[in-house]
């Protein structure tokens, strides 16, 4: 049983969990994801984790309530709690170097985090600060009130910027905008930016690849697809990468985003809307 | 070759005359007694329910059935079998209703009888050579060893277990990666002999295969549950959600404390047949399609939370047990028509005969000579139907097994929504990824000494699919058995060596 330690909101319908998972926490480096099974009938879910805390064996996840399985660990589990199954971690670490360069090679990283894609992204952009590189973080959301972890990324980054599609807070308009001017402004400048990474939802990387193609900007994406085991063993979460099929699981989380059919990924993610949608409506009828 | 047919053949008169004069019987008689058949869920009904097909023999059937060996001298039974059970033993000790003997005499050599007879190719092994079918020219008329061995081992569950005695504490500790059926048989032995065993599951439960892939009306789950628990009793210790080579590393282990490794970790990757179509929704591997449907309960969905597609018709790709087990599931999940594709003919269908047979009864469309093409999409790309090219057998393959030629132009396009490939998996690749020092085959299975399945490791021990590749249940137990001796032999040696300077 893995215990919750904390449980916090952090916006509407994202909440923070501080599970206890030692063995977990030892592990984990930037990129990796756990498997979580909150309660003997529940599924298992891929969750990338957040943070960890190795002194006090425990790990972060930051979980967007959508389906039966988040609304319920959000409504049904408090602090003290436990979940019945956390697995991991799983998938590969953040490869943290500039793609075709020297291994020495220090250069200009573009952390680009979408709504709660903030929460994964803090240990990468933490690993490529530590490993010497500059990080500029561009933090994006709908609104201000879904803006997650910009104290943590703000620490974790070099420099930040912030927006929202409404201009409640930051900048008015997407990621894609901000990105698009930090390459155009360190190239203007005579610099660069060498590598963007992109978390959040499905669109949003799509469309950071899409925006860093012409500038040949090297682009990791981390995905987040439906697995059953998250071990290799099912082949639920494949994607086609290139026009190969490739596990999310084992041979991901993170792939080259220019190379993603992101098209594909969004249609086998909703191959179980309507089970999913009946699981929800079952669940709030019962609640 | 015929399947064995179950129905109830002899009235309980002559099957107590039988037993009554059990004694009086010259082979020849014995040779010629009718086989005593048991009874089955009836195909319509059976695919409404995901209970167990066959119904079990009660005490009578099973001592009447056993009467019929003729205790061969050179005992072919014993040779056909993977972990060489003395067969003609316990069926002499099952025909004077000594039950309890003949459990003991099973167990043995094999530990875990409840699964074996359900899941073991008794027509290939212990079946194969009995003399018995011989005499009747029909593989169909054997003893049915198979049935004889569930009957004892669910007599056994319901009137008490006797649990192996556990050796003397030895003071080492051994790690078992993977509570499949391999990893299990490995445990429980090395109880045996006073060792720790701790045994770490990637998985929320334990049992492998038997509990993620074979579905319960092949093999119920309590029995799996049963054995396992017995496994606890003894002293088997489990860590689950512990996937090694990603949770923990193998040298992790040796750090902890373990004196040895025994790595189960199986054949869990999922061979495609890669032909275009395959992201589309709606095609699984077989894998996938099996956990979700067993080990995470679709079947109950949405009592329980995860969810499987069910569709009206549906394709499995393949001729295994593995097809066989999707097909059937797909049944009872409410498909009309499954069809399953296989690229040659009956004779080189790899299942065991009575999941063949059961498969059949229940509905199950066989489309044989039949090599799946391209997965066709609907405009929003789910599958429309599963494009398929018929064949004729040419030249055999190095397995002895005739290839299957395509015919040219020779198409077909069954309607479809569901696609499900069951044509193999590969070896679990995780450990040898994360390992130093041990050496693959190019197929990816770990290279083991035979006499030991020591790897190029010293200390770490492997057996069952990750060493044979997708083999049987009952190969991966006889793996974890003649490790467990092996690991025994190891410890014993180095306890005896004397203690390296540091």
């Amino acid at each position: 049983m893995f215990k919750i330690i904390d449980k916090k909101p952090l916006g509407e319908n994202v909440t923070l969990y501080e599970v206890e998972a030692p063995r977990v926490a030892r592990r984990h480096r930037a990129g990796q994801f756990v498997m979580v099974r909150p309660h003997a009938d529940s599924e298992r879910i891929p969750l990338t984790v957040a943070d960890v805390d190795r002194k006090r064996g425990t790990i972060i996840l930051v979980v967007q309530s959508v389906g039966k399985t988040t609304f319920e660990m959000s409504e049904a589990f408090a602090q003290g709690d436990c979940f019945s199954n956390v697995a991991g971690p799983l998938g590969n670490p953040t490869h943290v170097a500039i793609p075709d360069r020297a291994p020495n090679f220090r250069g200009t990283v573009a952390c680009v985090a979408g709504g709660i894609g903030a929460a994964p992204m803090l240990p990468i952009a933490r690993a490529f600060r530590n490993a010497g590189h500059e990080v500029v973080t561009i933090l994006g959301a709908r609104r201000k009130d879904l803006l997650v972890f910009e104290d943590r990324l703000r620490a974790a980054s070099s420099e930040i910027l912030v927006c929202t599609d409404d201009g409640s807070y930051g900048r008015k308009g997407f990621v894609t905008d901000v990105l698009k001017d930090v390459i155009e402004t360190r190239r203007a400048a005579g610099s660069d930016v060498h590598l963007a990474v992109a978390i959040g939802p499905p669109l949003m990387m799509k469309f950071c690849s899409k925006t860093t193609l012409p500038y040949a900007v090297p682009t990791l994406v981390s995905l987040n697809t439906i697995m059953v085991d998250g071990t290799g063993m099912c082949g639920g979460c494949r994607v086609m990468v290139n026009g190969v099929a490739k596990y999310v699981c084992v041979d991901g989380p993170e792939f080259d985003g220019h190379r993603v059919d992101f098209d594909g990924m969004m249609r086998r993610q909703a191959m179980y809307k309507q089970e999913e949608a009946e699981s929800l409506a079952r669940y709030r009828e019962g609640a | 070759m015929s399947v064995e047919q179950p129905r109830a053949n002899l009235t309980p008169e002559e099957l107590a005359s039988r037993i009554e004069n059990r004694a009086t019987f010259n082979a020849r008689q014995r040779g010629q007694l009718p086989k005593v058949f048991w009874t089955e869920q009836d195909p319509l009904e059976r695919v409404k329910n995901i209970r167990e097909v066959p119904f079990a023999y009660t005490p009578v059937h099973a001592r009447a059935e056993a009467v019929r060996c003729l205790s061969c001298k050179n005992e072919p039974c014993v040779t056909g079998c993977p972990v060489a059970v003395d067969v003609p033993g316990f069926l002499k000790l099952v025909a004077e209703g000594d039950f309890r003997g003949a459990i003991r005499r099973i167990k043995e050599t094999n530990l875990l009888p409840a699964i074996c007879g359900r899941v073991c190719p008794q027509e290939s092994q212990c079946q194969e050579n009995c003399m018995v079918a011989k005499v009747h020219k029909d593989l169909g008329f054997a003893v049915s060893i198979g049935k004889i061995e569930a009957f004892l081992a669910d007599w056994e569950r319901e009137d008490g277990v006797e649990l192996p005695t556990v050796g003397a504490p030895s003071g080492f500790r051994v790690a078992i990666i993977g509570a499949g059926p391999s990893g299990l048989t490995c445990a429980g032995d090395l109880r045996r002999y006073g060792h720790d065993a701790v045994v770490f599951e990637a998985f929320h439960k334990a049992g492998g295969v038997l509990v993620y892939g074979i579905p319960e009306f092949r093999l119920p789950k309590d029995i799996v549950a049963a054995e396992v628990d017995n496994l606890a009793k003894m002293g088997v210790a489990f860590e689950f959600d512990t996937v090694v080579g990603q949770t923990l590393s193998v040298d992790d282990l040796f750090d902890e404390g373990f004196d040895a490794v025994y790595v189960a970790t199986g054949a869990g990757l999922p061979y495609f047949v890669n032909v275009p179509g395959e992201d589309l929704n709606g095609v699984y591997s077989a894998n996938e399609y099996l956990t979700r449907a067993n080990l995470m309960g679709a079947f109950r969905f949405p009592e329980e939370d995860t969810p499987v597609l069910r569709r009206d018709n549906v394709a499995v790709l393949g001729g295994g047990n593995v097809a066989m087990d999707a097909a059937r599931t797909a049944l009872r999940l409410g498909a009309k028509n499954v069809y399953l594709v296989y690229r040659r003919s009956r004779e080189e269908m790899p299942a065991r005969l009575e999941e063949v047979h059961h498969a059949e009864e229940e509905g199950v469309q066989f489309r044989l000579l039949n090599a799946p093409v391209e997965i066709l999409p609907t405009p929003d790309g789910w599958v429309r139907a599963l494009k398929v090219q018929r064949c004729e057998l040419g030249e055999s393959d190095e397995k002895g097994r005739r290839r299957p030629v395509p015919i040219e132009g020779a198409y077909e396009e069954l309607p479809v929504e569901i696609v499900i490939e069951a044509i193999g998996n590969g070896p679990n690749p995780l450990i040898p990824k994360t390992t130093a020092g041990l050496t693959t085959t190019r197929h990816g299975t770990l290279v083991v000494d035979e006499a030991t399945m020591m790897t190029t490791r010293k200390g770490v021990f492997a057996g069952g699919d990750i060493v044979a590749g997708a083999s049987t249940v009952i190969l991966a137990m006889g793996h974890g058995r003649k490790a467990a001796s092996a690991i025994d032999a190891y410890l014993r040696r180095k306890a005896s060596e004397p203690a390296p300077v540091s």
